[in-house]
């Protein structure tokens, strides 16, 4: 276009919409907290547990599926995000190599699904 | 430079009110398809036809009190809220709007950030967004909320991997991850949903498990967690949390529209002469498509059932990731075809 566009950083722009983003929620954060009555009582303060007095800590031992499937997470975005350089140049893939671009992504997408498929075998899907 | 950053500037403050206007409008939206729904009038007192319904809870989350409970990490409590808000609000740099406006011998881009990564650059973000629900949950220190987030966290990565690999069958045919990019490329009435059906069914449910909607909204189910991961917060901190729903679903209508309704793009533009007229009518195209997609998430909301988390769980894993994988292979076999032996 002009030359003054590229002097600009393409990055630039998002950093100043975060700035933007956070005043804003700063803004309004301050605001209700200057405009908010402050009447505290003890059992408002109380945790909530549908009126009943509150039993024990909050953070308790919960299922090990959660911690599961943020692991299998990990691993499978992970490799998700492997695709996306290949999948950007795969029109001249296709165009020049012909078949021999599309087999190799093939083989890494059957060890990954080689790896999906041990994960349900393995149950680790099951939430029944 | 300086023209150059004020045009930035200017989009960027354009941007951010259209957002929160649209929110804003997106709840009061909500209450009366609802109410349409399910043969009801709706919010009819402040305003003609509740038209300033939004402004009253507005101001109401304002003047209420926030309480931060005793036994919550305070600084974890604060922001919970702020990271959900923030990620909501920062997506919309890479969306393009429009193509071009020419004034005055110089023209300017109607989109905020045109980077080459703009995909991955809005997974980043959504991926951030886990971390305000899981922050604000374990900080609440509440039984309700710490399981809302748990269950919140769990669903949105595992739709997480889905969408990305629904995505992936885009880029292939664009060979390109910047969002304006796929957007020029759906010139006139050649939009991808003709070429990747799947991929948008795909990605349409994933989209919906990532806003916590319905038929996906067990984070919040009120029926068993009273309020999900936001059961201890109350005042501006609660409608932190609300307004963010409402502008994720706006963006992720904006990218749905964008990436497989052409976006700014529609049929006969090549007829009209003014380069200007187009792309302020494209605006307006894109604006129609994103409030299709919004109604469209309030349509299903008030049409389907929820889910089970079982039944949620293996939706996502067990049906969309191999559908996705499936559909790349398609994909790439179908373009191998189309460039070895006609072209």
């Amino acid at each position: 276009m002009n030359e003054t566009s590229e002097m600009l950083n393409p990055y630039f722009p998002i950093g100043m919409q975060f700035m933007v983003a956070l005043g804003f929620v700063m803004i309004s954060l301050l605001t209700s907290w200057f405009l908010n009555p402050k009447i505290n009582t003890k059992n408002k303060l109380d945790v909530f547990e549908s009126g009943i007095p509150y039993v024990g800590n909050a953070r308790m031992q919960f299922s090990i599926k959660y911690f599961l499937v943020a692991t299998l997470f990990v691993l499978f975005d992970v490799e998700v995000i492997f695709f996306y350089p290949w999948a950007v140049n795969f029109k001249d893939f296709a165009r020049e190599m012909g078949i021999n671009g599309f087999l190799k992504m093939l083989l890494f997408m059957s060890t990954l699904f080689i790896g999906f498929i041990y994960v349900i075998k393995k149950k680790a899907l099951d939430w029944e | 430079m300086e023209i150059l950053l004020f045009d930035k500037i200017f989009l960027i403050v354009i941007v951010f009110a259209v957002s929160l206007v649209i929110a804003l409008y997106s709840t009061l939206a909500e209450r009366k398809v609802s109410a349409f729904l399910q043969d009801r009038i709706g919010p009819n007192r402040a305003g003609t036809f509740g038209l300033l319904q939004p402004v009253a809870d507005g101001v109401k989350f304002f003047f209420k009190e926030d309480i931060i409970p005793s036994h919550a990490d305070k600084a974890l409590y604060i922001l919970g809220p702020s990271i959900s808000m923030i990620t909501a609000l920062m997506t919309s740099a890479v969306i393009p709007w429009g193509t071009y406006i020419t004034f005055s011998g110089r023209q300017v881009a109607m989109q905020i950030a045109d980077i080459n990564i703009g995909i991955l650059y809005v997974f980043a973000v959504v991926s951030i967004g886990v971390y305000g629900i899981m922050i604000g949950g374990w900080g609440s220190n509440n039984k309700f909320s710490l399981l809302g987030a748990l269950r919140a966290s769990s669903q949105m990565i595992s739709y997480e991997i889905a969408m990305g690999l629904s995505i992936i069958s885009i880029v292939m045919m664009t060979g390109s991850m910047s969002l304006g990019e796929i957007v020029s490329q759906q010139h006139g009435m050649d939009w991808n949903i003709f070429y990747q059906p799947v991929g948008f069914l795909i990605f349409c449910t994933c989209a919906f498990a990532e806003c916590n909607r319905t038929p996906f909204d067990l984070p919040e189910c009120e029926a068993e967690l009273v309020g999900g991961y936001h059961t201890e917060y109350s005042s501006m901190k609660l409608g932190l949390y609300l307004f963010s729903e409402y502008i994720n679903i706006f963006i992720s209508s904006a990218i749905m529209s964008a990436m497989f309704f052409g976006g700014y793009n529609f049929p006969f533009m090549d007829q009209i002469a003014s380069p200007n007229l187009v792309s302020i009518i494209g605006v307006f195209v894109f604006f129609a498509k994103i409030i299709f997609f919004i109604f469209f998430f309030m349509w299903v909301r008030w049409t389907i059932p929820r889910f089970r988390y079982d039944q949620l769980m293996k939706l996502g894993w067990k049906y969309l990731i191999p559908l996705a994988l499936a559909n790349i292979v398609i994909t790439g076999t179908v373009m191998l075809i189309k460039y070895q032996f006609f072209n």
